[in-house]
């Protein structure tokens, strides 16, 4: 049996050790400040991809992203770890979406690119937005089961997989029939390395938006090589190339309007001083459970 | 987010800034023929180079996310032994992984087996960035090396039989020593004998301190040949573990490297396989593949020279005492840069020893395919001699300085070093048997020494001398020029000495063994010296400080040998046998 596997990432900003240059004075994401990385429970998603393909040779395992052309980084990333190829999508009319329009994208590209897609697999959510909705809103879009904070495919078998969900106080086993959606946990298997072979061949790939304005695959360097490989040209698509509904992407598809936004400044501004009576761990317990900090 | 390579500048510069690096990729990748049947194979020098990094790079990325944050939890839990297996430290099970998926294994092989044909400085490369992680792992990790003998050495059936096992994480080790042969090989007594009945070979006897002794594939150094007693009876067998036979009766208590198992073995009717010819064992297949090992010792050993100092550096950047940083103390930011200094010296060493162990490789294994044109030949031998001249420098050098680094790692930590708590215990424990395994500095000095006095490292200090260096750098050459003398005086004296010796009926080595650390440390001293140079006058950023920080302790080195070498011709050497 060998599946078609869709694995959803995203290219973001490292949000993990922000300096305090993270924000701009307008109170939005300095993407020039924070490196940007793979989505990390993206990262976790696709190893539940490569091991699918591990234990099922013949999968084909292909990544999409939305962005602009350095998102191209990402597909390479997934390349040299063991994913066959991917998608960029990319178009000024994606630009500015929210997770509604990013679902609607998402999903007319996978009913372009992989019509008969077996499992659409995505992080539970990105470190920019912390949504969480782009998974669940894809495969409602396309009409699909899905099952959310997966931590670890069980088996697959018989049109059937199941899967191991993260929820509240304990893991749910649940089964579902193929084609569906999964979201994974970042509690789940860490990604494995990027392979040196791997790397090797892939490390020229690069999608039509990364070469230099103005230049083709036959002005870069080992020109030739591009002609001969087609998996060093990276696939990009358009609005056009999946016959997008232009109104439903980008910022016109985007019912979100962000009113304002407002830094937070933690500081302490009261200190209170407390010993190890009985009497003062339940008061302080019940203070905090009061203001929902536990509990 | 920390990468072992990337983080460290000095090792990027290592690895290209000498004009043999292109000759090297041009050797081994003989004319880029592998380009168009190999999707992972360079499209020239250029490309290898690039390529090379990047693989580095994964490796720099899968220690400082993977393998140093394991050390710990390793060093503390060791590996078992269970009913006569090795069981590892539960993390060295995750580092073994990740290697094994990131493909660093058989990492000098060719393509043909499942390798990546990688030069053998950019394994050296790789073995450093490991062990700065947790060289206890290091250990069990870089014994891929042992892969080498087997390739130069075994016939084409071994070799497609094991390489590829090996290209896909498979560990090896060598089983050398036993009880009563340590330094000494020659006394090896675990016996092989040739199995009519089943067409095969069979070994019966033990083992002690194997590194690794319960790996896939061993390479077992045994007496074929009934009857003898020295190094010339001894073969060398490959035995394999899927086959059965060996077991594991313990595993040693260390003082450091906890990770790596240290094994004794039982051998019972343990089918194998004999590796090139009989009898040629000891005497040509482990010497090469104690070559190979000494070189990664090298490796291990600057690895923990690296370890040592970011973590002096960290340390002595965090503690404040009278109000400020230790680190603007003279006496502790002196300790700190003459850690930089000799890891930054010990580190050209190694890599200009690689770059040697290169060149001769790739031309031997070109030999295996055609005749060498006379010019090649001659190019074999010269890169052949240097880098058996260069081997016991290398590891003696770093493995001492390895030492000494962890010892003033722990120094500048003050009380704090003491305790188990910090990392610079692990490296300080760790590096002490840098200066042991494979051959101790004592027989580093015994290897190295014939080229001292047949005037081989003379002559290479000589040629450095004689390269043209910026203006503002003349004050070194006049310094090193000097270095230099002492060091040809020193070994002029010993030789008179000699001379003296054998005029008056007395033993004329007594006094050669005993000045031979002494010129053996001065050569290397003024060696790494002039190799700081090059590297600072091509880029001072980076090594401007450590050369003159350098030169300063190797001067006071080279005087001290001197007066030593002096002392010891001139005066009763009687002084020094306490029996």
């Amino acid at each position: 049996m060998s599946l078609k596997i869709v694995v959803l990432a995203k290219q973001v900003p490292d949000t993990r050790n922000v300096g305090p240059d993270a924000m701009t004075p307008e109170g939005t994401v300095n993407r020039s400040a924070l490196p940007a990385i793979f989505n990390p429970e993206d990262l976790n998603a696709l190893e539940q991809a490569l091991r699918l393909k591990d234990q099922f040779p013949g999968t084909t395992v292909q990544i999409l992203t939305m962005g602009p052309g350095r998102a191209a980084e990402v597909i390479r990333e997934a390349m040299y770890r063991g994913a066959d190829g991917g998608y960029l999508l990319t178009d000024r009319a994606f630009a500015g979406a929210d997770t509604l329009a990013t679902s609607y994208a998402l999903a007319t590209a996978i009913k372009h690119v992989c019509p008969n897609v077996d499992l659409i697999i995505g992080g539970r959510q990105a470190i920019d937005g912390d949504t969480a909705q782009v998974g669940p809103q894809v495969a409602e879009k396309l009409g699909l089961n899905q099952i959310t904070y997966t931590e670890e495919i069980l088996s697959l078998k018989d049109g059937k997989i199941t899967v191991t969900r993260h929820i509240d106080g304990g893991v749910e086993t649940v089964e579902s029939p193929l084609p569906c959606v999964l979201t994974v946990n970042g509690s789940a298997a860490p990604c494995r390395p990027r392979n040196v072979k791997r790397v090797m061949k892939f490390k020229r790939a690069l999608a039509p938006l990364e070469l230099p304005q103005g230049q083709t695959y036959e002005d870069m360097p080992y020109a030739d090589q591009y002609g001969k490989k087609q998996y060093l040209r990276i696939q990009q698509l358009t609005t056009a190339d999946v016959n997008a509904d232009l109104q439903q992407c980008g910022l016109a598809g985007s019912p979100t309007k962000v009113k304002a936004v407002e830094n937070i400044v933690f500081k302490a501004k009261e200190s209170k001083q407390l010993t190890g009576s009985d009497e003062d761990i339940n008061g302080l317990v019940k203070e905090l459970l009061a203001s929902h900090t536990i509990g | 987010m920390s990468n072992y390579y990337t983080d460290i500048p000095e090792i990027k510069f290592e690895l290209e800034n000498s004009p043999l690096m292109q000759r090297i990729v041009e050797l081994k990748e003989r004319n880029f023929a592998d380009k168009d049947q190999y999707d992972e194979a360079p499209q020239d020098v250029a490309d290898a180079m690039d390529s090379y990094d990047k693989v580095l790079d994964v490796v720099g990325d899968i220690v400082g996310n993977i393998v140093a944050p394991n050390a710990e939890a390793v060093d503390a839990e060791g590996p078992h032994c269970e009913n006569g297996r090795v069981r590892y430290a539960e993390k060295t099970y995750e580092n073994l992984d990740a290697m094994r998926q990131a493909g660093l294994n058989g990492m000098t092989m060719p393509r043909r087996y499942g390798g990546l044909n990688l030069p053998v400085t950019v394994y050296t490369a790789a073995n450093e960035i490991v062990s700065a992680g947790d060289a206890g792992f290091e250990n069990i990790w870089s014994l891929q090396d042992c892969i080498e003998t087997l390739y130069c050495f075994g016939n084409e059936e071994q070799r497609q039989k094991y390489i590829p096992r090996v290209c896909a994480g498979e560990t090896m080790s060598m089983d050398l020593t036993e009880p009563d042969a340590g330094s000494d090989l020659q006394s090896v007594m675990l016996k092989a004998t040739y199995d009519e009945e089943n067409q095969c070979w069979r070994l019966n006897g033990s083992k002690r301190f194997i590194t690794n002794g319960d790996s896939d594939i061993h390479l077992v150094l045994a007496r074929s040949e009934a009857g003898t007693r020295d190094g010339r009876g001894l073969s060398m067998f490959i035995y394999d573990k899927r086959d059965g036979g060996v077991n594991v009766r313990r595993i040693e208590n260390k003082l450091g490297i906890h990770g790596s198992p240290t094994c004794e073995l039982v051998y019972k009717n343990a089918k194998c396989e004999l590796c090139g010819d009989r009898k040629l064992g000891l005497i040509k297949y482990v010497m090469s593949l104690m070559n190979g090992a000494r070189l990664g010792i090298a490796a291990q050993s600057v690895g923990l020279s690296q370890a040592a100092y970011n973590e002096a550096l960290a340390y002595a950047r965090d503690r404040k005492q009278f109000g400020k940083a230790i680190i603007e103390f003279p006496a502790v930011a002196e300790m700190i840069s003459n850690i930089k200094a000799r890891l930054d010296a010990g580190r050209a060493l190694l890599y200009q020893t690689a770059r040697y162990v290169d060149i001769y490789k790739a031309l031997e294994d070109i030999a295996r395919d055609r005749k060498l044109e006379p010019e090649e030949r001659q190019e074999l031998k010269k890169y052949s001699r240097l880098a058996d001249a260069f081997t016991p420098l290398a590891k003696g050098m770093n493995s001492e300085y390895a030492n000494q680094n962890g010892y003033d790692c722990i120094q500048v930590h003050g009380g704090s070093g003491f305790m188990l708590e910090y990392a610079c215990q692990r490296i300080y424990r760790d590096a002490r048997i840098t200066s042991i395994y494979e051959g101790t500095t004592q027989l580093q000095t015994v290897a190295a020494i014939r080229y001292v006095t047949t005037g081989l490292y003379s002559q290479v200090i000589e040629e450095m001398l004689a390269q043209e260096v910026p203006a503002e750098c003349q004050t070194y050459v006049a310094r090193l020029r000097a270095m230099a003398d002492k060091f040809n005086a020193a070994i002029a004296q010993v030789k008179e000495a000699q001379e003296r010796a054998e005029a008056a009926g007395e033993d004329k080595n007594v006094v050669h063994d005993l000045c031979a650390r002494h010129l053996y440390e001065m050569a290397a001293d003024v060696i790494m010296s002039l190799l700081l140079l090059q590297n600072a006058v091509s880029c001072p950023e980076l090594f401007a400080k450590s050369l003159q920080v350098y030169v300063n302790l190797a001067e006071a080195e080279v005087e001290k040998h001197a007066s030593l070498v002096c002392r010891m011709t001139s005066e009763s050497i009687d002084n020094y046998r306490q029996a």
